[in-house]
């Protein structure tokens, strides 16, 4: 964890009140896809966790040699905290805890085996860094996004260009065959044939809370699955987010926020 | 030489008989048992901290969400989530030791008189603790808790039973979800209590304005945070004109002039709590603000200024 000023220098909306923040400065704390930063807000007493949707390290090596570069996050404008950061204008200096959480663990692939990435409505930020974090290695990706509606979705095309192969599902099944660039089906990412026929060596899920449910319930093989929880601190000391596991109580914030199924008691 | 910065002898307290580099303790439920902050800071230049609280058995606490924000601070239904006193004894503590070399504040809770004096005779035994702090005013969980803290009758039985099993100092953290404080105070004092820590959380409570239910799962919380600094200050005040023994002050303390409000109005030692959960450098940010702040309003030793409030 590092404490760190992050600079706004973006702050749009890309789809349906969802905002791509992207935020300048010393980034050398983000380890791995999946962790999270938790940022302070004028006039809020608690920080607000978001996850971490990619990093950007600066072109200059001098620089990037001093962790600085950008974090991109994606948030949903639904309460007073995300309702604030949407008003924010460039410019404006944060104080940010960056670093935080476990993230994803990458390590459990190698090149030319395939990884299934789920994601539900904004639990599908993470995918982006993941996704490009997996290509690298040469490991393929099948990336599903769930949406409720075709005016939500979201980074379809950017993992579509950063190589995976994309599928996004609408519960509704609106803007189904209506895109050249990936494929559309209709209903939750559990339906997608992508993670119905069990092609793929490992998933990573991350979306509210039924929906990581149905993944544990329906989607077969290994994998692991990031929680979200209104948090305290966001580092470990405050026990506000706690979730009970196999091998005994594990806070979201720091022992999370991501766990293999095998940790889950939902069995 | 940057740890200079951090034991000016102006900011030197005592607490029952121990003394303190400066007043400055992180409040139990905040700082765990010290090693996420021993990450970020050297947590020795702290006068001590309170340590998570501590029951008989190993505790989940109450479900999630346990955390809700408010204006000036947060709702916390954690409900004593701790590994229990064993595990604390044979990993926590001697975890903490390799971090922290000062005496800790051991924080203690329980269900009922049996369980706190069992409690406090297994970490009677354990060197690294400087304190007990026994808390009988967690506003989380039921049957016990706050219950003991809010009837001078069984506040004071607690006291007893906790001074009979223990020779460290005993210090009773009280709730400020009482009418007359002082009384419990008294009662506390008067069976034996070595000192008297507040104030514990204010029972509140959040709704969410979407699914019109409550925010915290377990219904109600107890606030901490800015919000609450003067309602603690006020106690403070009442209960060190109340008794004789030491009282440390505590309740959305955030900043050195915080620290030396509440010295004024009778603290020997300040504990800050929430702040550290928005602020995790806070507490060595307070201590090295103290000199300056004391030159400020021309304070020579933090000590000459405990209770200063009460002379007229």
């Amino acid at each position: 964890m590092k404490q760190v000023r992050l600079k706004v220098k973006e702050n749009t909306e890309i789809a349906d009140n969802v905002v791509s923040m992207l935020l300048e400065g010393d980034v050398s704390a983000v380890s791995a896809p999946g962790q999270f930063i938790n940022i302070e807000l004028p006039g809020l007493f608690l920080r607000r966790p978001i996850s971490v949707c990619d990093v950007i390290s600066d072109a200059d090596p001098i620089k990037a040699d001093n962790g600085n570069g950008c974090v991109r996050i994606l948030y949903k404008a639904v309460g007073k905290g995300t309702e604030l950061m949407k008003q924010l204008p460039e410019g404006t200096v944060l104080d940010v805890l960056t670093g935080l959480g476990n993230g994803f663990d990458t390590k459990c692939l190698s090149a030319g085996q395939t990884a299934l990435l789920l994601g539900g409505g904004i639990g599908s930020a993470p995918m982006l860094m993941l996704a490009k974090q997996l290509l690298s290695k040469g490991i393929k990706v099948q990336a599903v996004l769930g949406f409720n509606t075709a005016a939500e979705v979201f980074l379809a095309e950017e993992l579509k260009n950063a190589g995976a192969a994309v599928t996004v599902m609408t519960a509704d099944g609106s803007g189904v065959g209506e895109s050249a660039e990936y494929n559309t089906e209709r209903g939750f990412v559990t339906d997608a044939r992508a993670a119905a026929e069990g092609a793929f060596d490992y998933y990573y899920a991350c979306g509210p809370m039924p929906m990581l449910k149905a993944v544990y319930n329906t989607v077969s093989g290994d994998g692991e699955l990031s929680f979200e929880e209104r948090m305290g601190c966001g580092f470990g000391a405050c026990m506000g987010c706690t979730m009970e596991t196999v091998s005994g109580p594990k806070r979201i914030c720091k022992d999370g926020p991501v766990f293999n199924r095998s940790e889950l008691m939902w069995g | 030489m940057e740890k200079c910065r951090y034991c000016d002898p102006r900011l030197e307290t005592e607490l029952c008989g121990i003394v303190l580099d400066n007043p400055v303790i992180a409040a139990s439920g905040t700082f765990g048992y010290g090693y996420e902050f021993a990450e970020l800071f050297d947590i020795n230049i702290l006068g001590t901290f309170s340590f998570k609280g501590t029951t008989k058995e190993p505790r989940f606490g109450n479900p999630t969400p346990r955390i809700a924000e408010c204006t000036g601070g947060l709702l916390n239904s954690v409900g004593l989530q701790n590994p229990g006193v064993e595990r604390v004894i044979s990993e926590e503590l001697p975890e903490l030791a390799k971090c922290f070399h000062k005496p800790v504040m051991a924080n203690v809770s329980g269900f009922s008189a049996d369980e706190y004096a069992y409690v406090c005779e297994r970490l009677d035994e354990v060197k690294e603790i400087g304190w007990i702090e026994v808390n009988i005013s967690c506003p989380n969980v039921h049957g016990g808790g706050m219950g003991f803290g809010t009837d001078p009758a069984m506040a004071a039985e607690v006291t007893r039973r906790v001074k009979a099993v223990t020779s460290k100092p005993v210090i009773m953290k009280l709730t400020p979800n009482v009418t007359d404080i002082t009384e419990i105070a008294r009662a506390c004092e008067a069976a034996g209590a070595d000192g008297i820590s507040l104030i514990n959380t204010l029972l509140a409570m959040r709704i969410d304005l979407k699914n019109r239910r409550p925010l915290l799962k377990n219904t109600t919380g107890g606030m901490s945070g800015p919000a609450v600094f003067p309602v603690a200050v006020r106690m403070v005040y009442q209960v060190s004109s109340a008794v004789d023994i030491p009282v440390v002050g505590l309740g959305g303390v955030s900043t050195a002039e915080d620290v030396i409000e509440m010295m004024m109005a009778g603290a020997c030692a300040v504990q800050v709590g929430a702040a550290n959960l928005r602020e995790p450098y806070v507490c060595k940010n307070i201590i090295g603000d103290l000199p300056a702040v004391m030159d400020r309003y021309g304070i020579d030793s933090l000590k000459d200024i405990i209770g200063a409030a009460h002379s007229l």
